[in-house]
Formats: structure tokens, sequence, C-alpha cells
């Protein structure tokens, strides 16, 4: 057939073309398709390995495990943080049908608030369906009870339970523990991120900050099988998987010198002022107790304190947030003079039986101005003994004037004063020990002689902490041999059970020619509580001596964060009351410091808090009614407000 | 060889029994095997590939039993028949085509499915027959090779449907349909030097296309150049698909093992890139195999296209064995990212039953056409 075309149909000639044409496209596509297997052969040989560590990213997750963080015991072994489980309450979006109803039902039954519910239902809604939601961070065992009577009616919502850290006695020595909290940015800087995967908290004060190298303990991990969504799967086709767990390590237990009973006795003498306590051994410098008070509760911020109750510690006027044991500092006052006289024997500027006359004020060579003696009409004659006894400013002004300074300076330093004691609380302050270049680098001025003077009775530039007098009084106790104050005595390995007790770190020793002159300074303390010394109430009853000093500062302005409140202010001038003491004198046991802001009379009113003290320590009467452990009930709060 | 001269009585007594009631069917054996053994393979996999999907796997195999009924009854119809009703068929289809266009059924975005009663049909797919039986019956009585008016009518009636189907848009399809019309103008011997003007015309319709190219279609093939650009959006599939075979290795994670597919990570694991789940869990060799299986079909394929009597047979039958490959080049190149992603199966393999069907028909037509014998010489 011939349809417009000279070219006639041949047959042959295109079965010809068309087996040349089939044989080409079947050696093109037998190209192509090795092209095909040489992609093959690149992904699946060459880089098989590059492709078989993508594909084990993408299914195997490495979850974190928490470490358990390490104990904290006293020196009886009673533990004061350990770690108890937390009672959260969650919600799963996928297993629950009408989120906004179950929200709207929980309210109801009193376990969310209502202005909750609307942001919670958000979260829900931004989260992925199979991952549970914390809707509650902590409940009480009533809430607890509440929802298990219910717990059929809101599919999807589950009670959780983690640990969470928990002081026992509450808010009993919070400032010697301090307390752990939710990492905050700025602790990311300085962790390891890795170490800290699976932890939400980290030690934030005291102890718990100090030691979070020893507590923390180290992080393990667990292999998860994750599918696409990242939905935790525990097969694979119809093999198991293999997946690996790097268990963690557990913190290792602290145990402290720190007696529990012995603080809260500390802190119930405390109660009601502001003020510190804080007991060392001398033979040790083993903290025994010590007490900042006011003080909180370290457990609100263990599981999360709302943003009201935060304001209301940190705005309280009393501020006790504030550890005046080691941050607060003081003029010491009168309880310095036994340093003075010290001072005045290492460096036999003074011969301590000599008797000086007071007739009520000093005055310096060629000035005429009165330094007054707190007694109006003079002690007479008073030796060093009867100085310290019955507090002559006096005999503590000529002292110091003698001394000078710089001898001043150089001798408290070696009792502790001016410097941090080194103890293992973080945040310790210096206090402030003046001397002639001090007072040159910061005010560019001359030292005056009179300056010196009043720093021979605990005024002037004389700053110290509690901590520093509590140091100084057991150096002074143990004849000048001293050891750096510490909380921690031992560390136990988490793993080996095996307990590393830490040797008490000995610091430089006070050295006096003549040893048997510690006894005149200690003698002098010892006619303190004597009748006629200036705490004979203190001693009344004791079986054992007591040797000790009072002191009074004067507080010259308010803090410069305080408001002026009509009604505090005039309590708030007052003198600070002080007392250092320790017992018994002839083998001191136990050496203490006792500051009471705007307490009055140290002999009067710190004092007795002290005889407490001791009472507890020495003879075991803790006649106060010791404070339970705080059920975990009273520190449980409401939803977190943020 | 074996079917060469049946006619003669000593032939005839070595025929088994089963090869003469394949020759009284019309149907070819070798052919039919390498088909049963792709298939057979595929049902293998697919099981894995669903996630152990019962329903899935026997609504497959549901499938598959009617296309494979639908190869028996093709093959059964006269030749001349089939070749009689080309212009029909082609008419029909883009009578159909259009209908879609205005009243289609939409599925995934795209606008492809008839709804007729109870019957939900892609014209598109009868035009994977239509399209190249419509090019053979237009050249079959026209001296080869075709001059260039010749050329340039059936590049109209290619053209006609596959923008049509471009525009649903479903590219895949329209390539599919393309190709197999070329490949009737290729095998019936267009001049090299169209080819070559052809391939130069295509480079350069290249930004024409882009111009007109949907954004996932322009996504797509921007994904293929770079797919690490957006790992978590359009490159997704590219990636995951190569770490699926590029982390099976040469034996692979063994059958329902793969963490790709099996977790997920895999898209369209049972339908476009099951290729990839048998890369993962079989391996190199399990890809090879199929591939061979494949080689084994089209080689066939196109040996009984050789074979075939007269020009419309042999361009209809070797444009569809070459369809078939084409199939298995842009899949698997797609699955191993050496092709952009378009939605082309994996021939016989791949989740669906429309190109099962299709598939299956095309090879009882492909049958029907070279097991009629008639006497040589017409």
């Amino acid at each position: 057939m011939v349809r417009r075309s000279v070219r006639i149909k041949d047959h042959w000639g295109e079965q010809r073309l068309f087996i040349g044409r089939t044989l080409f496209a079947g050696v093109a596509a037998m190209v192509l398709l090795l092209v095909v297997f040489g992609r093959l052969f690149w992904l699946q040989v060459m880089r098989h390995d590059y492709f078989t560590d993508l594909s084990q990213g993408n299914r195997v997750r490495l979850e974190p495990l928490p470490p358990d963080r390490g104990l904290i015991y006293d020196r009886n072994r009673v533990v004061i943080a350990e770690n108890t489980p937390a009672y959260q309450l969650e919600l799963t979006p996928e297993r629950t049908a009408d989120v906004h109803g179950t929200l709207q039902r929980l309210a109801a039954i009193g376990l969310l608030e209502p202005d909750q519910l609307a942001p919670l239902e958000r979260l829900i809604r931004a989260g992925r369906k199979f991952e549970a939601v914390p809707l509650r961070l902590s409940l009480s065992d009533s809430d607890i009870a509440t929802f298990a009577v219910r717990q059929f009616e809101f599919p999807g919502v589950e009670i959780q339970t983690r640990l969470a850290r928990w002081y026992p006695y509450g808010a009993s020595a919070t400032h010697a523990l301090g307390y752990v909290a939710a990492i905050s940015e700025d602790d990311l800087k300085h962790i390891n991120a890795d170490e800290y995967a699976g932890s939400s908290v980290i030690g934030k004060l005291g102890l718990e900050n100090t030691y979070e190298g020893e507590l923390h303990g180290t992080a393990g991990s667990r292999q998860v099988l994750v599918n696409a969504q990242g939905r935790h799967v525990d097969r694979l086709g119809s093999a198991p998987v293999k997946l690996g767990t790097h268990p963690s390590r557990a913190g290792n237990d602290l145990f402290l010198g720190l007696d529990i009973r012995v603080q809260q006795v500390a802190e119930q003498a405390l109660a009601g002022h502001r003020g510190a306590l804080v007991a060392i051994e001398p033979a040790t410098g083993n903290v025994i107790a010590l007490a900042s008070v006011p003080s909180f509760d370290p457990n609100k911020f263990t599981r999360g304190i709302s943003s009201r109750d935060y304001a209301a510690l940190r705005d309280d006027l009393d501020r006790p947030l504030f550890n005046r044991a080691l941050r607060g500092t003081y003029p010491p006052g009168s309880t310095i003079k036994p340093m003075m006289a010290l001072a005045g024997l290492e460096y036999s500027a003074i011969d301590p039986r000599a008797t000086r006359f007071c007739r009520g004020f000093f005055t310096l060579p060629g000035s005429s101005r009165h330094y007054r003696d707190w007694k109006k009409e003079g002690h007479g004659n008073v030796d060093m003994r009867r100085a310290i006894a019955t507090s002559c400013d006096v005999y503590f002004y000529g002292l110091a004037e003698v001394l000078g300074i710089d001898r001043i300076h150089e001798a408290l330093t070696r009792l502790g004063f001016g410097v941090p004691t080194g103890i293992d609380i973080v945040g310790e302050r210096p206090g402030l020990l003046p001397s002639e270049a001090w007072k040159r680098e910061t005010y560019k001025q001359v030292w005056y002689p009179g300056e010196t003077v009043i720093v021979g009775i605990g005024q002037g530039y004389l700053l110290t902490t509690p901590l520093q007098l509590a140091h100084a009084v057991a150096v002074v106790a143990s004849h000048g041999k001293s050891f750096r104050p510490r909380l921690v005595t031992a560390v136990r390995d988490a793993s080996t059970r095996a307990v590393r007790q830490l040797a008490p770190v000995a610091e430089t020793t006070v050295d006096l020619k003549d040893p048997s002159e510690w006894d005149i300074v200690i003698d002098g303390m010892k006619l303190v509580t004597e009748p006629g010394g200036t705490a004979a109430a203190v001693q009344r009853g004791a079986p054992y001596k007591i040797a000790a000093k009072t002191g009074t500062a004067q507080v010259f302005s308010l803090g410069q964060n305080e408001k002026y409140n009509a009604k505090t202010v005039s309590e708030r001038l007052r003198d600070h009351a002080l007392f250092i003491a320790f017992a018994p004198a002839d083998d001191p046991k136990l050496a203490i410091a006792v500051l009471i802001e705007n307490g009055g009379h140290g002999g009067s009113v710190a004092a007795p808090m002290a005889r407490r003290v001791f009472d507890a320590f020495l003879l075991g009467k803790f006649d106060t009614t010791p404070v339970p452990p705080s059920s975990r009930e009273d520190a449980t709060l409401g939803p977190r407000a943020d | 060889m074996l079917y060469d001269d049946p006619e003669s009585s000593t032939a005839r007594r070595t025929l088994s029994a089963s090869a003469r009631l394949l020759r009284r069917m019309h149907l070819d054996g070798p052919l039919l095997a390498a088909l049963a053994a792709v298939v057979a393979y595929g049902l293998f996999v697919l099981y894995s590939a669903t996630g152990e999907n019962l329903p899935m796997w026997t609504n497959q195999l549901e499938r598959l039993a009617l296309a494979i009924v639908l190869l028996v009854l093709l093959a059964q119809v006269p030749p001349a028949w089939l070749r009689r009703i080309s212009p029909a068929l082609y008419a029909a289809g883009i009578l159909l085509l259009l209908a879609v266009m205005v009243h289609g059924d939409v599925g995934k975005g795209a606008q492809r499915w008839l709804v007729i009663g109870p019957l939900r049909f892609q014209p598109s797919e009868l035009m994977k027959l239509g399209v190249p039986m419509m090019c053979a019956w237009y050249l079959h009585d026209r001296p080869l090779p075709p001059s260039l008016r010749d050329v340039i009518v059936v590049m109209a009636i290619i053209a006609v449907p596959a923008l049509i189907i471009a525009k649903q848009p479903d590219l895949g399809t329209a390539l599919l349909i393309g190709a197999a019309g070329v490949l009737v103008v290729f095998l019936a011997g267009l001049s090299t030097v169209v080819i070559i003007v052809g391939l130069a015309a295509l480079g350069a319709a290249v930004p024409v296309a882009w111009h007109f190219m949907h954004d996932y279609q322009r996504q797509r093939v921007l994904m293929f150049l770079d797919p690490a650009q957006d790992p978590l959006g359009a490159g997704y599939h590219s990636i995951q698909s190569q770490i699926a075979i590029g982390s099976g290795g040469v034996f692979g994670k063994g059958w329902m093992n793969g963490s790709q597919a099996q977790l997920e990570f895999l898209p369209e694991r049972s339908t476009d890139f099951i290729f990839a789940v048998i890369g993962e869990e079989l391996g190199l060799l399990g890809q090879v195999f199929l591939i061979a299986l494949y080689l084994a079909v089209i080689g066939r394929a196109l040996y009984m296209a050789s074979e075939a009597q007269d020009t419309y047979a042999r361009l209809v039958c070797g444009s569809l064995a070459l369809t078939f490959f084409v199939y298995v080049f842009v899949n698997t190149g797609m699955v191993s990212g050496i092709l952009p992603v378009v939605g082309v199966p994996l021939p016989l393999v791949s989740y669906g039953g429309t190109a099962m069907v299709t598939l299956m028909a095309s090879f009882g037509v492909l049958m029907s056409l070279v097991r009629h014998r008639k006497l040589v010489g017409s």
C-alpha cells in the first residue's frame, strides 16, 4: 500500500531496521541499569559505613540516666538531706480523648488552678501526642488520695514518681546545707552538659554547692529504639534489638561533724531574733552547729518555688535568705578583747600581771579627747585577767595604743580575722581587719592613732563574721592550735561504700613565748562567768566551767537595703549583742560565737543561747522539744505560677 | 526455537501438555515464568515493607489475581482486532481524560480519578496502552522509517494526552506515556538526525517546562540536585531512601529487620520507595536479583517483539517492553538518588492495584500480538 508516498513498504527492510533498533534499545537499557547498579554499589559498598552510622543515628537515641544524688548525714548518721519520691501529675495527650474536659474536671476537684487551664492546654497541644506533659509538679498525700479514687474518670492522666531532694528537717541547717534547684543558664556555662543531661537540679548554695562534684555522681545512659516520630518502640521487625545500658553511678554520701539535734537547739534558742550561732569543736575544727536565723525551708526550692513564695522570702525585712553566720559582718565589740590580750602577749608588749588604773576614760598623749569606758566611774586598778573579766575598755585602749594598728593586724590575722576561714561552704565574707596600708589604699588617708584605740575594743573599722569569731575562740580554747572550720568530715564512696575520713586541716599555730600565758587570757574568760563577771548568770547551775566574753557592738546606721520603717527603726538601731565562749574551760569540747542583731547586751541576750547549746552538746540535754523530721506534706507547694 | 515450527508433527510430539495448553491459550511460557518470579519476589518484599500488614498484603494478592485474569483474557483477543480498535481506544481515552479535567476526583492533590458508579478509574492508565497502540496503528501501513510528516503527526498523538496528564498533575504517568509513544517512533526507525534535533529541542525546552511546572515539581527537581538543603522537608524522601539502601550493604539487614523501613523513617515504603526496602533488608544482592528478573522480562519481551509478524505488533510489543524498562529505570534511579523524585512505582512490586493491572494488561496485549500465529507472508 502506498499512500502519498513514492516509497514502497519494504517489509524485510523494516524488520531489519526494527531489530537493529531493538538491539540498540536493549543495549541502552543494559547500560542504564548498569549505571543504577553502579550507584547501588557506591551506596551499599563504598559508603556502607557512612550510611550505617546515619541509620543507627536514626533509630537509636541515647536517653540519659540521671544519677542518684549523694545523701548527707549528720555526726550521728542521721540523714539530713535525702532523695524521696515526689509525685507529679502528668497527662498523655494521645490517651486522653477530651483534653479540655479533662482539665476542667481536674480543676473541679481542686487539683489544678482555673487560671492554669488555658496555658496548660496550649502546652499540651504544642507537644507530641505520645509524650506526657506534667500538669502539676508536686502533689500532697491528700491530693494523691483525691486523685486515686477518681483516676478511672481521667484516662491518660497519671501520677508519676520521680526522686527529688528532700531536707527532712526543713528550715534547719539550711544555711549550712544549702539546697538544690533547677539548673540555670549560668550553671550551664561551667558544667559538663553531658553529665547533667538527665538531671534537672544542681547544688546552689552551701554544701550542696561546694560538694556538687561528690554529690552529683556520674550520669549513665540507655539506648532506646525510636521510630521516625521519636516514639519509643521495643522491637524492630522480628528480631529483638540489643540495646546497651550504661548505668549511672550515684553520688557520694557526705558525713558531717554537725549534730542536727544541737543545731535545732541553737535555732530554737535564737528563734524570734535575727542572728547567728556557730559552734566549733576546737580539737578538729568540725562545725557542730551553724545557725543563721531566720532561715527558710529549702524544700520549696527543690520542688519548684512559686514566684510569690520567692518574692516573699526575698523581700522579707528579716532577710531569711541571708547567711548571717558566714556573710554577716559585724563589729566584734568587746569579744575582741581576749584576742587583743593575746596580741599583747605575743609581742610582749605588756606585762599581763601589771595593773593599769582605769578612771573611766582614756586619753592619748597630747590629746584631750576622752575615750570613755562603758563604766563611767572606772574599774580602778585592773590587770589583764580583771580587764577581760570586767571588760575594762580603758585597759584595752591602752593596749591597742601600745601595740599599734599594724601589730594588731598581724596578730589578729593569725587568729583568722580579715580573711575567710576557709570553711567548706562558698560565699564566706572576709570581714575587715584594718591596717595602715589598707587605709592608705582604700581612703588615701593616713592612719590616726585614735583609730587604733577604738579597734582595741572591737569598734572602728574592724568587722568580723560570727564564723570568724567562733573560729578564733576555738583557737584560744586549744591554746593556739588552729584547725580550719569544716562541715564535712568523711565521704562515703557510692559504689564501694568505703568511707574516706578527711583529716582535720591544721592551720598555722598561734605561739606565745611563754605558753603558760595562755592561762592568763583563759582565766580572764573564766572570770567572766564568775560572780561579778559580765556573764555570771550563764554559769549558774552548769556542771562544767564556761570561759566566755560578752560583747555589745554599736549600730551606726541602718543597712543599705533596709527601708525606713517607723515601727522597726528604733529596734533596729539597738546594739548588736555578742557572746563568745568555750567549755569545759579546762578541756574545751565546744567553742561558740553568738551574734544577735539589735539584741542589746551580749551577757543577757546572747549568753543564755550559748548555754543551751553547751548543755545540749556536753550533757545531751535537748531540753527543747526536738522537732521531728517534717512530713512531706508540710512543704508541699501549690502548682507553679509560671 | 521450541515454538518455531509447532505445526510439524515431530515437534508437536515433543511438546509437553502444559506447553500445549500455553500455546492454545496464546500465552508465552518464559515470559510468564519471569513475570511470576518478579511478582512472587514482590509479594515477599511487600509483606515486610507494609510492616506485616496482612490486609494490605491480601489486598495486593487480590489485585494480582485480577491482573492475571486480565492478562489471560487480553491474550485471547485476536491481534487484528486489537489493531482495529486502537483509534477508538485512543479517542475514548482522550475523552475520559477531558472528563477527568472537568469532573475528576481529587486524590493526593491531583485530579486523576474518574468515578463511574462503584468504579474509581484513572483514564491515564488506559492511555499507557492507548498511546503506543495508536502510534503503532498510525505507522502500521506507512513506509518506514517514517517521514517527517508522519513523525510530527505521531508526536501530536503523543503530546495531547501527555500534556493533559501532566496538567493533572501526574508527571510520572505523563512521562511514561510520552516514553511509550516516543519509543514506538524510535523503533519504527526515526532518523538519527531527528533524534539529535529532538534532544536538543528538549534541552531548550527545559526552561520553558520549568516555567509551567507546579511548585512541588520544581521542589523535587531542586531537591534532586541538592537533597541536603532541606533534610526534613522536600529532600527527606531522597535522603532517607539513600540511608536505607546504603545501610543495607551487600547482604542487607535481613527481611523485616530494616530499621529505616520498619521504624517508618523511609516514607512511601510500600509504594514508590519499596526498592529502598529491598536494598536495606536484602542488600545489594537482593536488588541485583530483582534487576536480573526485570532484565529477563524485558529481554524476553523484546525477543518476542522481534518475532512479531507485522509492523503494528512489532511496534506495540517493542514499546511495551521498553516502557516496562523505563518504569524500572526511573523508579530505581529515583530511589537510589540518580534521578529526581517522580511518582513512578516499581513495576509489579510496589503496593497499588492500578499499575499492576495496567502492566499485566500490557503483557496480555503483547502475548496476543505475538502468540497468535498467522501464515507468514500476508
